[in-house]
Formats: C-alpha cells, sequence, structure tokens
C-alpha cells in the first residue's frame, strides 16, 4: 500500500514537518513584496514608540524621578522605555501571528495556493514565523533610535536589545500561530487581549518588581517579564548569570510554540 | 507501472472524513496528453479526488501513483510538475497580477529572471497583458480565472489539474477559457477537469467519469455516454403544469424511454419528429412540443436523478 | 408563499437601520460588558496604583496634582480614553463594513430607509456601545474609594459623548474610503497622541506652552477634564459647560458631514 510507506509518518519527537523545510524565504520574499507597497505603514511604526517615549518623557517622568533598580536610582523614562520595547516586540508578534495568519489560513486561502506548489506546510510556518520575527527586529531598531533621539539611552549594550526583541518576538510568534491554529472563528480572538493585557501590564513594565509585594512571585509566571528583565539590562549595560534563566524561559516558548505550529498547520491544510 | 505512460492511476481510492466517506473506492486511469473529466452533482466526490491527485489530501486507502510517484511521500516532485486551477481562485489579494505570477513561480525556485519572461508571456497568453499591474481584487470573475490559469502553467506542467473552471463565468468568458484549454490540450498537456456543465464536459474531455455517491457509475467518451444510456434526440412535451403525468397513458409506446417532470414529459427516441408525428397521430396536442439532440445532461441526470443535493 | 407583507414606510428608520448591529451586540453583548470592566480594572491596577504609588512619593506631585491622588487623577480620565478607543475604532472598521465587505449599507438603501437614517442607525449603535463602555469603567471606579462618587453617573454619559464626538466626524471620513489603508494612520497620527499627550496621564500644563493650545482643540481633553470634574469636583460649572459644548459641537459636526458623505457614497 503506499499510502501507508512514509518514513516521516512513524517519527513521534521531532515532527515530520521539520525534515521537510526547504524553501521557508519563498514566503519571506512573497511578504517583501506585499510590504514594498506598504512602507508607509512600516514608517509610521517609528511614530509611536516615538509618541509613548515623548509623553513619558514631558509628563511622568518629571512626576516620578528616579526608581531604584537593583540597588542603583534610574530616571523613570529610561526604567520604562526598555519595558515598552520588550512589550512592542511582543504585541507586534502576537498580531503578526494571530490575526494576519488566520486571515491567511482561512480567508484569502493564501496557504492552500502555497501548498499546491512544492513548497511545504514546514515551509509555509517557518517562513511565516521568520517574516514576523524580521519585522519585529525593524520595529525594535525603530524603538532602539526613539530611545536614544530622546536621551533614554544609558550604555552602548543597547544594541543587544534587539536581538532580545527579536528573541521575544520569536517565541510569541511561535505561541501566537499555535494558538491561532486552533481558533475556529473571529470572535475566538477576542481572548487574545485577554492574555496579552495582563502581560502587558504586569511584567514589571511599568515599575519594579519589588512594588507587587507579596504577589513577586505570579510576575515571573509571564513570558514578557524575562523578555523585559533582559532588555532593561541592556539598557543599563549590567549582566549577570540570572539572565541566562530568562532567556532560556523565552527559548524553550519558541520551540515548543513552533513545533506545535508546523504541526497543526500540516493537520489543517493537509486534509 | 510505466510512470510516462500514465500520469494518474489510482485503485481501489478512498477518502473518509471521520464517519463521512466522500469517496468510496473509485479505479481511474489518465492517459498522457488527454484530457479527462470527472463529472457529478455538489457531493459526489469530485474535489476530494483532485485534491488527493493534488497531493493536498492523504488517501484513506487504495493506491493512488502520480508519474508513478507516491503523493504522500513524493508529494514536493510531483507538485512540481503539477499546475492546479483551485474551485475559487486562491490568488494573493495583497499582489498585483504580474506578481502573483512571479511569486508563485518562485515557489517552484524558477529564477527570479525566467520566471519574469515566463510570466509576460503567460499574461499574452490569458489576454491579460494590460493587467500585469492591477491589484487582484477589481478583476472580473473570468479575469481572476484567467490569472488562476496563467499562474497554474508558471511551472510548464506535465499534469493540469482544473476544479470546476468556469463556474460562475459569463459566457464570453468561458468561450476564452475553453479555447486556452485546448489550445494547452494541443501541446500535449495531461488535463483533469471537474466540472458539472455538460456543455464544458463534451467541449473539453476526450473521456470522463460520471460520479456519484463517491462512486463511478459509468465511463467513456461524451459520445459513447450519449449512446450507451439515453438515445439520440429528445422529444419534450408540455401539457401544463402537474397534468403531465395524467397524459402518462396516452403516450405510452412513443419513443423507447419516458421521463415524467413536474413541468413537462422527456421523450427519449432516436427519432424526435417521428415520434412527435406519432403523437399527432393519436390526437394528443400538447401546449408546446420540442425536439433537440441529446446531451451529456441527459446522461447525468438520468445516472444521478433529478433530487437536489446540497 | 403563504406569508403576505404590507408595504409601508416607516418613520423609525434609524432603529431599523440599528437593528442589524443590535442582532450582532446582543450575541456579544456579555464579553463586550466584560471586557469594558476587566479591562479598566486591569488598567487601574496595573498602571494606576503601580506607578500612582510611584507618582505619590515622587518630587512633583503636590506640586502639579495638589491634594489629588494619582490614582484618582489617572482612573477618571479612563471614562473618557476608554469610549474613544472602542468608539475610534468601531467608526472604521464595522463602518467600512457596511459601505464595502458586507455591503450591508447598500442593501439597506434599496429599502425605504435613506442615508440619514443609516446615519443615525450608526449613532444609535456608537451611543449604545459607549454607554456600556463608559459605564463599566464607572461600575470599576466605584469599588475604590478615591473616586467612589456620585459624579460618576454622568461622567458615564460624558464618557459616551466624548467617544461619539469621535465617532461621528471618523465614520464621515471612513464614507469616503474605498479602502481601510488610511485606517491604521488615524489610530498612530490621531487617536494615540491624543490619548498620551491630552491630559489623561498628566496636566496639560506640563506639555510645552506651544503645545497646550493644541490640547484644548481637541475632543479628549475637554471629555477627561469634564469627567474628572464631575467626580473629583473642582470645575466650575461655566468651565463645565463649556467643555459640554465643545463636544456636542464635534458631535453635531460629525452628524452633518456623515449625512453628506453618507449620501454621497450611497447615491452617487
Amino acid at each position: 500500500m503506499s499510502v501507508t510507506l512514509n518514513p516521516a509518518a512513524h517519527t513521534r519527537i521531532v515532527p515530520a514537518v521539520v525534515f521537510d523545510i526547504k524553501r521557508p524565504q519563498r514566503m519571506v520574499e512573497r511578504s517583501i513584496m506585499v510590504a514594498r507597497r506598504s512602507w508607509m505603514v512600516l514608517l509610521s511604526g517609528f511614530f509611536e514608540p516615538f509618541f509613548y517615549l515623548l509623553s513619558i518623557r514631558i509628563g511622568l517622568s518629571a512626576l516620578v524621578g528616579d526608581v531604584e533598580v537593583g540597588g542603583e536610582l534610574v530616571p523613570y523614562d529610561q526604567f520604562v522605555a526598555p519595558g515598552l520595547m520588550a512589550a512592542s516586540a511582543m504585541n507586534g508578534a502576537v498580531f503578526d501571528s494571530t490575526m494576519n495568519v488566520f486571515f491567511k489560513l482561512k480567508h484569502s486561502k493564501l496557504y492552500d495556493a502555497v501548498l499546491t506548489t512544492p513548497m511545504s506546510a514546514g515551509d509555509v510556518a517557518l517562513g511565516e514565523i521568520a517574516w514576523a520575527v524580521l519585522r519585529g527586529a525593524l520595529y525594535s531598531t525603530a524603538f532602539m533610535l526613539a530611545m536614544w533621539a530622546l536621551g533614554m539611552v544609558q550604555s552602548p549594550w543597547i544594541v543587544l536589545s534587539v536581538p532580545i526583541c527579536v528573541l521575544i518576538g520569536f517565541s510569541f510568534a511561535a505561541i501566537g500561530m499555535a494558538l491561532t491554529t486552533f481558533m475556529r472563528s473571529w470572535e475566538d480572538f477576542e481572548y487574545v487581549p485577554a492574555i496579552t493585557l495582563p502581560l502587558f501590564l504586569f511584567s514589571a513594565t511599568f515599575y519594579p518588581v519589588s512594588q507587587y509585594g507579596d504577589w513577586a512571585w505570579l510576575v515571573q509566571l509571564s513570558p514578557l517579564y524575562h523578555g523585559v528583565v533582559l532588555v532593561r539590562a541592556s539598557n543599563l549595560g549590567e549582566w549577570s548569570p540570572a539572565l541566562i534563566g530568562h532567556a532560556v524561559v523565552l527559548v524553550v516558548l519558541a520551540v515548543v510554540g513552533a513545533t506545535v505550529a508546523s504541526r497543526r498547520i500540516e493537520r489543517l491544510l493537509l486534509t | 507501472m510505466d510512470a510516462i505512460a500514465s500520469p494518474v492511476v489510482a485503485t481501489g481510492l478512498v477518502k473518509q472524513f471521520g464517519d463521512f466517506t466522500a469517496v468510496a473506492g473509485i479505479d481511474v486511469e489518465v492517459a498522457p496528453g488527454e484530457a479527462f473529466g470527472f463529472l457529478g452533482p455538489n457531493g459526489a466526490g469530485k474535489t476530494s479526488t483532485m485534491r488527493m491527485i493534488g497531493c493536498v489530501s492523504p488517501p484513506t486507502s487504495g493506491s493512488l501513483r502520480i508519474f508513478g510517484l507516491d503523493p504522500v511521500a513524493d508529494g514536493r516532485q510531483i507538485r512540481a510538475r503539477m499546475g492546479v486551477v483551485p474551485q475559487l481562485d486562491q490568488l494573493d489579494n495583497e499582489l498585483t497580477v504580474m506578481e502573483n505570477l512571479v511569486i508563485y513561480g518562485r515557489y517552484f525556485d524558477i529564477s527570479r529572471s525566467d520566471v519574469k519572461a515566463k510570466a509576460k508571456e503567460l499574461l499574452e497568453f490569458v489576454q491579460l497583458t494590460e493587467k500585469a499591474g492591477s491589484k487582484v481584487d477589481p478583476l472580473s470573475g473570468g479575469q481572476k480565472r484567467r490569472v488562476s490559469i496563467a499562474r497554474s502553467l508558471i511551472n510548464d506542467p506535465d499534469l493540469l489539474l482544473l476544479d470546476e473552471p468556469t463556474t460562475g463565468l459569463d459566457p464570453q468568458a468561458r468561450h476564452v477559457l475553453w479555447d486556452r484549454l485546448y489550445q494547452l490540450k494541443e501541446r500535449g498537456a495531461t488535463q483533469v477537469i471537474t466540472t458539472h456543465f455538460m456543455d464544458e464536459a463534451e467541449q473539453l474531455c476526450d473521456r470522463l467519469v460520471v460520479m456519484d455517491g463517491g462512486l463511478i457509475v459509468a465511463e467513456g467518451s461524451p459520445q459513447g455516454l450519449i449512446a450507451e444510456h439515453v438515445r439520440r434526440e429528445v422529444l419534450e412535451v408540455r401539457f401544463g403544469y402537474g397534468r403531465n403525468i395524467e397524459m402518462m397513458p396516452a403516450v405510452d409506446g412513443v419513443g423507447d424511454r419516458i421521463e415524467v417532470l413536474p413541468d413537462r414529459l422527456l421523450i427519449y427516441t432516436d427519432d424526435g419528429d417521428a415520434s412527435l408525428s406519432e403523437l399527432h397521430r393519436r390526437q394528443i396536442v400538447p401546449e408546446s412540443a420540442l425536439v433537440r439532440r441529446s446531451s451529456l445532461e441527459d446522461v447525468f441526470l438520468k445516472l444521478t436523478g433529478r433530487t437536489l443535493v446540497e | 408563499m403563504n406569508v403576505t407583507v404590507q408595504h409601508r414606510i416607516s418613520s423609525w428608520g434609524p432603529s431599523r437601520v440599528y437593528l442589524r448591529d443590535w442582532i450582532y451586540f446582543k450575541r456579544m453583548w456579555w464579553s463586550v460588558l466584560i471586557g469594558s470592566i476587566v479591562q479598566p480594572l486591569m488598567f487601574l491596577l496595573g498602571v494606576g496604583l503601580g506607578v500612582g504609588e510611584l507618582v505619590d512619593q515622587g518630587p512633583e506631585a503636590a506640586n502639579v496634582l495638589g491634594d489629588t491622588s494619582y490614582f484618582a487623577f489617572y482612573a477618571t480620565a479612563l471614562l473618557a480614553t476608554t469610549s474613544m478607543f472602542v468608539l475610534a475604532q468601531e467608526s472604521l472598521w464595522p463602518t467600512m463594513d457596511g459601505f464595502t465587505w458586507s455591503n450591508a449599507h447598500q442593501a439597506m438603501i434599496s429599502t425605504p430607509l435613506n442615508a440619514t437614517d443609516i446615519v443615525f442607525g450608526k449613532m444609535l449603535h456608537y451611543a449604545v456601545r459607549g454607554i456600556v463602555t463608559s459605564g463599566g469603567v464607572a461600575l470599576v471606579l466605584a469599588l475604590f474609594a478615591d473616586t467612589r462618587s456620585f459624579g460618576l453617573i454622568p461622567a458615564a454619559f460624558v464618557g459616551m459623548l466624548t467617544g461619539l464626538a469621535f465617532a461621528m466626524p471618523i465614520a464621515a471620513w471612513t464614507a469616503t474610503r474605498t479602502t481601510d489603508n488610511s485606517f491604521p494612520a488615524i489610530l498612530r497620527f490621531g487617536i494615540i497622541p491624543m490619548f498620551l499627550f491630552g491630559g489623561a496621564f498628566y496636566p496639560i500644563e506640563q506639555l510645552p506652552t506651544w503645545l497646550q493650545p493644541v490640547a484644548w482643540c481637541t475632543p479628549l481633553w475637554h471629555g477627561v477634564e469634564l469627567c474628572r470634574g464631575l467626580v473629583l469636583g473642582g470645575l466650575s460649572l461655566g468651565a463645565g459647560l463649556g467643555h459640554l459644548a465643545v463636544l456636542l459641537a464635534f458631535i453635531a459636526a460629525g452628524i452633518l458631514a456623515a449625512r453628506v458623505t453618507f449620501e454621497r457614497r450611497l447615491r452617487p
């Protein structure tokens, strides 16, 4: 029987699609083709962090004064900017990997068309995650430049904030895409902000984790918190071994998400 | 099995979705250069069969060979030699017509310069050169369909799958498409077509199968099927809505077979004019009478029934 | 075909238009209400309390806010900003849907309904959506001693009016568009800057002097000031009526513009 002779169908630990990734770059090529025409939207993406940071600098920073981080006093705007940078990496990746992917999956049937060519489900999943990450890197660079323009950068190590945000983006894009494959209709997306908003607000984004008091342990559960800690460290230029643990959390999420996503996409499209 | 001899060979092919059986065991062999049709009402299993041939739907059981290869294990190699025109256009709405063709070619790993030249040539072929820079959305249904066909040809496919290629198009657009598909056939591309338009099947297909309830109920050339299942001509007579059935005893014996519909009687016969004379001889005067040649549609309705399936 | 209908022209056109939105809303109202209670609650716990603590300990608090806590200052602004966000978005994509994707407005205009019915029908929809949103915020504010006041009741309505002051002009604009390409820019360059610089997070006196008159021209600032005054006091009757008049003027201008653009779009 020809049907049962597929060797890849018997692998369990590594999903079959992982063996079948040849040209994910073609999906990225497509996204670049689309983005070329809407470069204005990309450009305007620079202004959003700029407005936020400017508003904080003008108003809140003066009201708050300095904040204590690890025994050191940091001006409030320099404290909060890395938090917002990490959060925007998360939000961008989540949008790209949920609403955007769902639209292509269910409405425009883009992936159905792609899969009639020699492209595989693995190519599609990895290609789309890669594009989300690439776009995230652009936005994060814009964010970093906005911080620099407003004098919120403390250490040259800040350049590392871009790869850190790429990692944050990768993790959330992978998880978001995996969740999207379980969504049945647009109404299910109401639950997305129900997850991302608490993450945004309770990840030590706006004030030090010490302010949570007895609840501080709960913040550890937020994946974004681990990202915020890393970006903040890069802005202060202060590195410690504990940061490795924070990075590992994000990497694990990325791997789990990507695995589930490519497996599910194959199941959904190849029926 | 010689791969070059038969692009598609299916034996006992079955597709189930949970408890539902879409394709219930079919045997099909498509010869190279042939235009092969799947006919059938909605839900007959045509699209499921097409998706299995297109390597995007693993068969539940039975054997399927495309170019002599296994669609599950060798999907990539098979799809590289195939062009697909899906039932609903799956064009990339975010891109222009030209870009649609170019990126599609890139999925086949065709070099950028080659694919651009090829895309230009194909747009000319489907008469859409002036729309190259337009987005897909504002195009008419017929234009979108032509883009889909051009796109499916970007890799010079050995096998072209067309799922209801002209559904929803106006007569002009249909004829342009038929013309293009005929040209492709002359160039030697094997075509597998599904349709529920009988005139289309008669126009396009060398050979076809009629599917119903996941099974093949008839197979042959369009002319062969007409000869086998119905007579050469049909006499249609009307006696007023609902009163046709009362006329059955009086009409009995005219022609070879009579079918009663609420609005008319269909008399299958080798000579329609002779049958009409017979009615007049019996002094039966219908409200209207029409003699026409039998078509595949009559075969189809005979084999798959007149009940709406949906 | 045994059901017969009478041919008549309803004098309640807008309510018929609204019916369609109401059917959607009815299916979703629970999640809308939960959203308009849970979301502000999270913002209050996440930003209001935490940042509030920082500000109240900060060097400038007494100077800038007087004896108002930062929590109360920020919380009262939410009455207006939440409704602004909800209704601004409602007047973009879901309104566009009626003109393009689902063509619901075209379908309505081929019945005895006219463009003005559709404008007021949409307004009814925005108003219901707005009062549920602001009402949810008011309920949350009633939980906290700093903001518990009967002023929350009129303030909820002011929140709704603030939302309408955005929704009506934006709906008029939406009716002139054939694609949604410009919509993200409206949020990015219109709504978000107002949210950030319109007096919600800190008094506009903190802004550079040249920017302050710009803030005076935005409906958000008037809405925020009025909500804050109603709940926390300290606003004169004259100033209050002035803010209210500005909000109503924006709504009226939006209605007039929308009547023209809807008519042009639907009967070109």
